[in-house]
């Protein structure tokens, strides 16, 4: 407060120049570094958006529009539109993965919106009622819907299907292994160290074959599970045990007289986890939990490894089509798939931020 | 002790520790505690550190665990029964040294939140009554304030606010003052001996030894694990008997 007083600061400090030379000048080493990573700029961005835009080719349906092209294809992708955003999802009931993209559209602006009503009830629903009418509208076989096998299911349908089950189950699920891990009962302890240990030794590719094609020779005959299912539980398990040990870091930065505060209260070991425990530990973690949410919603390509043809399966196969075939669009439909990627991970990144704000502006130190 | 003289301790004193005994690891903490506290009864335990009196305070409400010996608070005995470890913990409130305050709450609702979860009062009956605990602790305009905003002293005269919100019948404090800053001391002890003149049973380990002198009924003083003399505080002041009490007296009077 007294500070305010005190006379302004000196020119140099403020204003446009005065952050060229704190940031970008400082030093003659500085220097040197802002004019190379200038140069680098300069080298790289140009052609890149001359391949991108200015000779890509916009128009056209066919092949032809982009055989002597000296950029991107971009018609190739307004082509393959419906097979990035479905899948091979039957053409006339894809009315259906849109109610359930609308949703879920409808749901998560509402958590973010800062000044939405209601956002307790916006999560519940979106945790519990969402995922219900999603499985009831894509998959079929109630209320007269035609069943629509998941192998019929792709593009960013299947990655966000994926990813958003992934995310879900693995963030509660990691916390109680977390809590678990901690425990002072030996067998439960035990238990989650021997879980966590063996889910984090073992690459996703591995678990992703095990869980498809393993899997079914040691289960009794009759019973069986969709090969999706078993995709989907094997991701949330394999995550939820990097998610715990993220938690658990949490857990332990937490001193020992929150806990003992609690139980002087007369707080049981649930109320203190919840009401005391968790709401501080989740929100040192809250950057890494993020980075693993991040990290899943990539790893979901991986899916493609089992048969599935999630956002990157479409597209690489859709470039192998003889139809399409040409060094420009292969590329043209990666640097599509990354774009997608990338706009919901900083999407991801941006959120969690604002939470961290959010957080620490509710401290007020 | 004959087994009858046992019983009707029990039945006039609020908190009975009879024989016991802990250990950490090989170290014992705690050896052969005998203690009985009437209700309404204030004892000050002071000590060298290392003796157990934290320990010691910690066994009344399990936060710590005895091995042996039994530990009858309010009428219950403190078992590995997790219903009256409840029951002891509702009863019995804690002020700790390093305040334990949750920093994710205002200082109001760091008080309600065990009223309206363990006690299961209605919200606002419960702010009424935290309001009025924060006021005589004199901090009812630091009430939508976050722990890290106020002061030591502060933070724990709201620590001993949240305590009395649950309306205990015996409070225990463990080194209330060890954390704050010298002037900080004052307005903290001043609230406790408002508390103690008010009738609440208390248990404190302190060395403010003006406190002891101004509101102890019983000065207990510990040493190595046990609790090696008790007296008045007049007795215990100016004839200890023990050479250790003395030594301990002549260290923390002169200083």
């Amino acid at each position: 407060m007294s500070g305010t007083a005190f006379r302004s600061p000196p020119v140099h400090h403020v204003g446009a120049l005065g952050w060229l030379r704190a940031n970008l000048f400082s030093s003659i080493a500085n220097s040197i570094l802002t004019v190379l990573i200038l140069a680098l700029l300069a080298w790289t961005i140009p052609p890149l958006l001359n391949w991108a835009i200015f000779s890509a080719v916009w128009h056209g349906t066919t092949r032809a529009a982009c055989s002597d092209a000296a950029g991107a294809c971009w018609p190739y992708i307004w082509q393959r539109m419906g097979q990035i955003v479905y899948g091979f999802y039957d053409f006339d009931q894809r009315w259906r993965p849109d109610i359930v993209y609308a949703l879920g559209a409808v749901g998560l602006a509402w958590l973010v919106i800062p000044r939405a009503p209601r956002k307790g009830w916006a999560g519940i629903a979106l945790l519990t009622l969402y995922p219900l009418v999603s499985y009831v509208l894509l998959s079929g076989g109630w209320f007269g819907l035609p069943v629509v096998s998941t192998e019929r299911w792709g593009g960013l349908l299947l990655t966000l299907v994926v990813a958003a089950v992934g995310i879900v189950v693995s963030l509660p699920l990691g916390i109680l292994l977390a809590l678990g891990r901690r425990s002072e009962l030996p067998v439960v302890r035990t238990l989650c160290i021997v879980f966590i240990e063996v889910w984090r030794g073992v690459p996703m590719i591995t678990v992703l074959f095990i869980a498809s094609s393993m899997l079914p020779l040691f289960l009794p005959d009759g019973l069986e599970f969709d090969k999706l299912v078993r995709a989907l539980i094997a991701v949330a398990l394999f995550n939820a045990a990097y998610m715990a040990e993220v938690v658990r870091a949490g857990l332990q930065a937490l001193s020992r007289g929150q806990r003992e505060g609690a139980a002087a209260l007369g707080l049981g070991y649930w109320r203190a986890t919840g009401l005391i425990v968790l709401p501080q530990a989740l929100r040192i973690v809250l950057p890494g939990i993020v980075n693993n949410m991040i990290s899943m919603f990539k790893d979901t390509s991986l899916v493609s490894i089992i048969g599935f043809f999630d956002l990157l399966g479409v597209i690489q196969a859709g470039s192998t089509d003889l139809e399409w075939s040409n060094p420009n669009t292969a590329v043209t439909g990666y640097l599509f798939a990354a774009a997608i990627y990338w706009a919901f991970c900083f999407s991801m990144s941006r959120y969690s931020a604002k939470l961290e704000n959010d957080l620490a502006a509710g401290d007020r130190r | 002790m004959s087994g009858a003289a046992t019983d009707m301790a029990v039945a006039g004193d609020i908190i009975t520790l009879d024989g016991v005994c802990k250990w950490f690891g090989q170290f014992a903490v705690l050896k052969n505690i005998d203690l009985h506290v009437r209700a309404g009864e204030r004892i000050v335990v002071c000590g060298p550190s290392g003796s157990g009196k934290s320990t010691l305070v910690r066994c009344i409400n399990r936060l710590e665990e005895h091995d042996e010996g039994r530990i009858v608070v309010n009428g219950t005995e403190l078992t590995r029964d997790v219903r009256n470890i409840d029951t002891v913990r509702r009863e019995v409130g804690m002020v700790f040294q390093q305040f334990n305050l949750f920093p994710h709450l205002s200082i109001l609702h760091n008080c309600t939140l065990a009223p309206i979860w363990v006690r299961k009062l209605p919200k606002k009956q419960a702010e009424e009554a935290a309001m009025e605990y924060l006021s005589e602790m004199r901090i009812a305009d630091q009430a939508h304030k976050h722990p890290a905003q106020l002061s030591g002293g502060q933070q724990q005269r709201a620590a001993i606010a949240r305590a009395l919100c649950m309306n205990p019948k015996i409070m225990l404090f463990d080194e209330p003052t060890s954390a704050l800053d010298p002037e900080m001391i004052g307005e903290v002890l001043e609230v406790m001996v408002d508390l103690a003149r008010k009738g609440m049973t208390m248990i404190c380990v302190t060395h403010e030894m003006g406190f002891a002198r101004e509101v102890a009924d019983r000065v207990c003083f510990m040493d190595a694990g046990e609790i090696i003399e008790q007296a008045d505080p007049e007795t215990f002041f100016t004839s200890p008997k023990h050479e250790r009490c003395k030594l301990f007296l002549s260290q923390i009077l002169d200083h």
